[in-house]
């Protein structure tokens, strides 16, 4: 079976006035159909330049500058513009990370909804009106039917989100990106949000790219995920295995950097130092001068994925190390 | 850690503070002489006490962000007032209040001048309020950009050229330039990855160690707030349910909202989708609320007085109840196990002589 979505070695440069910044390299992932896959990683690691890369979004700086992003095998990198605001919306769609950015501040909440239904779907005006009203309820904006009439900055920063997830929802795609789409929403409404999407992807065989910096939603959602540092992936497989067992030293760092009940509060412990800038990468593993692991050889390691288990690959040299942290520490006791 | 949460002394107070809207409606609204008016926040009293974290949870669109604006002075509230060191704070505020009650916004991108670099932006802040002398606001502003986890780099760029958590870091570095004695954060690191949050919410408790920094945190994520703050208020509706210290909130929730809340977190080891929702229904619209008490319409516990009497925040009439302080304030008529007699009055409508209109919640 192929997959429905599928990336191959995706890169992308972003040109400033100091020359050329590789923000996203080498990317592969698959998503199956009715599958979740999720994507985390530092801020600045490149996850919304990957998503944007996938729908020909980038901003104009941005350009994809080798790889395959491929729907139901059609490559979506050599498609035409023509073709690509075709595919934008009934095929593959988004919810970005800033609402308020990607909203119409000057269109009414409810025409914005309806406008994709109008032009994919071939429906009438009280058709698609109803159509947005119907998926305003499913993502819990109470009074739809006047809270239709509404602009943007008349709502809250969680119905912005939801407005965003009710567009992106419109045309019944077979894919959905979704950048922290949940972020702005109290756990009650995200649980929802998060129910609406795996019941999409369980009944409609709707598949979706799930960022965000929440991992415990990731295990709620998707089935797979990958980390991502420094516009690479360091470590991708199975959600279950990952969060219970990571091999990769960024990935551990990831997990116990996150605020838990169980702590008294001590003081968090962020991953030392601070992530690398794109004009000055380091050689060797992207990782080493903040990893607690690191060896000289590090410096020098070859990047590429290895694979240490079924559907596992890391691109730790030195994976062992991070299994073995955790026989003292486990990640969940 | 210091003993930050005996704090006593309020620094900025809410009083009876509303914010209303009006949402113009269609011309069938006008006729049908429907609700216009949209009380966003609704009446709220809190204290925000010096050198304290508190935090505002609860439902989107409970009106979290409209107080946090009123509070900062970018609003005015249509009743009630906030008073600052026991001050009332007018309508206009002037500079130096301006400068003491900063604000990060829930919306980054929109709140950031887009013509600007951070630089630019940070120094002419700097000079503006005199935070410090002028051959320092260079250095300065590359010591904000470091301490929120950017590198210098960031001085030279324009905010649509950072992602979304560097530009939410851009916010929270403009915010603390001023040096405020109370910091109101809107939703500051629900776009940071766990790390760079870490890093964030060490920054903020060093800024409270140091320089006595006061709080006002709004945010989703529980286990953070759970890790920052000394208390916690639940809003729901426009009204605040429940105030308690931290540690009580978590541990025994006396609102049912706030139950339902922490019931639905989710973990990181078990999958909460097969499970039954933790609050069923849907939230009623802020424009026609419900009778009585707001939360009726999909409390669990909900009975006949409930849609008779509005229950204000009151605390425990029996201190000795377990988990419970006198901190601890909680708008139900039921919170202290009482019992949902369907007979008797509440305590409440005892003391209401005049009897309010009858209404059958309309629960399924
Ligand atoms: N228009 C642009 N011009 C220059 N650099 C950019 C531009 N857009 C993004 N970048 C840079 O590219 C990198 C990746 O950005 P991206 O938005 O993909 O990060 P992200 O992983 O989504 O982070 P976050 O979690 O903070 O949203 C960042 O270092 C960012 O500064
Ligand atoms: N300018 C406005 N005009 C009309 N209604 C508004 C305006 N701003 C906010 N509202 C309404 O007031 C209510 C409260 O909004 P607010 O932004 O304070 O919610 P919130 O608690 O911050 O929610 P979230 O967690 O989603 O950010 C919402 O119903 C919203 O639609
Ligand atoms: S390759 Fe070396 S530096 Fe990189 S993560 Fe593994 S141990 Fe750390
Ligand atoms: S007052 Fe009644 S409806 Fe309201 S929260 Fe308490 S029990 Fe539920
Ligand atoms: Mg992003
Ligand atoms: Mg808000």
């Amino acid at each position: 079976m192929t997959a429905t979505l599928e990336v191959e070695d995706l890169s992308v440069r972003i040109n400033s006035r100091r020359g050329a910044l590789p923000a996203v390299q080498g990317v592969s992932f698959e998503v199956q159909r009715g599958q979740a896959f999720g994507l985390v990683g530092e801020s600045g690691s490149g996850k919304s330049i990957t998503l944007k890369a996938l729908l020909g979004l980038l901003p104009p700086e941005a350009a994809i500058s080798g790889g395959h992003v491929r729907l139901d095998g059609e490559d979506l990198v050599t498609a035409s513009q023509r073709r690509l605001r075709q595919i934008r919306g009934p095929e593959m769609s988004m919810v970005f990370q800033e609402p308020m950015s990607a909203l119409n501040p000057v269109m009414r909440v409810g025409d914005q909804i309806a406008e994709g239904p109008r032009l994919h779907l071939g429906l009438g005006r009280s058709g698609a009106a109803a159509r947005a009203v119907e998926l305003m309820r499913k993502v819990g904006i109470p009074d739809p039917e006047r809270r239709f009439r509404s602009y943007p900055h008349q709502f809250s920063g969680g119905m912005r989100q939801r407005v965003m997830i009710a567009i992106a929802l419109s045309c019944n795609p077979r894919v959905v990106l979704c950048d922290e789409p949940t972020t702005a929403l109290d756990v009650t409404i995200q649980d929802q949000i998060l129910r609406l999407l795996t019941a999409l992807c369980a009944e409609s065989g709707t598949s979706l790219v799930f960022v965000t910096h929440d991992l415990p939603v990731i295990a709620q959602v998707c089935q797979t995920v990958a980390v991502m540092y420094a516009g690479r992936i360091l470590e991708r497989g199975p959600v279950s295995e990952i969060f219970r067992e990571p091999r990769h030293p960024y990935t551990l760092g990831l997990l116990r950097s996150a605020p838990n009940f169980e702590e008294n509060r001590s003081g968090l412990v962020p991953i030392a130092g601070s992530p690398p800038s794109l004009r000055s990468l380091p050689g060797g593993c992207p990782f080493h001068p903040r990893c607690p692991f690191a060896t000289e050889d590090c410096s020098t390691a070859a990047t590429e994925l290895r694979v240490v288990a079924a559907d596992r690959v890391t691109a730790c040299i030195h994976d062992d190390r991070a299994l073995h942290a955790q026989l003292l520490q486990p990640v969940i006791s | 850690m210091t003993d930050r949460a005996a704090a006593t002394e309020p620094i900025l107070t809410a009083r009876a503070v509303s914010v209303s809207f009006d949402t113009g409606g269609t011309l069938a609204d006008r006729f049908r002489r429907r609700e216009r008016v949209l009380r966003a926040v609704d009446g709220v009293d809190l204290d925000l006490r010096r050198g304290e974290a508190l935090a505002l949870v609860g439902e989107s669109g409970s009106g979290k962000s409209t107080f946090a604006k009123a509070a900062a002075g970018l609003i005015p509230p249509s009743g009630g007032e906030f008073a600052f060191e026991g001050r009332t704070l007018g309508a206009r505020r002037d500079r130096s209040d301006t400068r003491r009650i900063q604000m990060v916004f829930q919306d980054p991108y929109s709140s950031l001048n887009p013509r600007m670099t951070v630089g630019q932006m940070l120094r002419e802040l700097l000079k503006f309020h005199s935070v410090v002398p002028a051959d320092q606001v260079a250095a300065e502003a590359a010591r904000l950009i470091v301490a929120v986890g950017l590198t210098e780099d960031a001085l030279h760029a324009y905010p649509r050229q950072f992602s979304g958590g560097q530009r939410q870091r851009v916010a929270i570095a403009r915010a603390l330039a001023l040096r405020p004695d109370v910091l109101i954060a809107d939703e500051p690191v629900s776009a940071l990855d766990v790390s760079v949050q870490a890093t964030i919410l060490n920054l903020l408790d060093e800024l409270r160690a140091r320089m006595n920094l006061t709080l006002l945190f709004i945010a989703h994520n529980l286990a953070v707030v759970h890790h920052l703050c000394d208390r916690v208020a639940v809003m729901y509706l426009g009204r605040i349910v429940e105030v308690a210290p931290t540690g009580e909130l978590f541990t025994s929730p006396r609102h049912p909202y706030t139950r339902g809340l922490l019931d639905a977190i989710p973990r990181l080891t078990d999958t909460r989708t097969g499970m039954a929702p933790a609050l069923e229904g849907d939230p009623p619209s802020p424009l026609a609320l419900p009778s009585g008490c707001r939360f009726r319409t999909r409390c669990p516990m909900a009975a006949p007085v409930c849609a008779r009497v509005d229950p204000q925040l009151r605390t425990s009439p029996d201190a000795r109840l377990p988990g419970q302080s006198f901190e601890h304030a909680v708008a139900c008529h039921f919170a202290f196990g009482e019992r949902p007699d369907e007979e008797r009055p509440s305590p409440v409508e005892q003391r209401n002589a005049e009897p309010a209109p009858v209404e059958r919640p309309s629960r399924r």
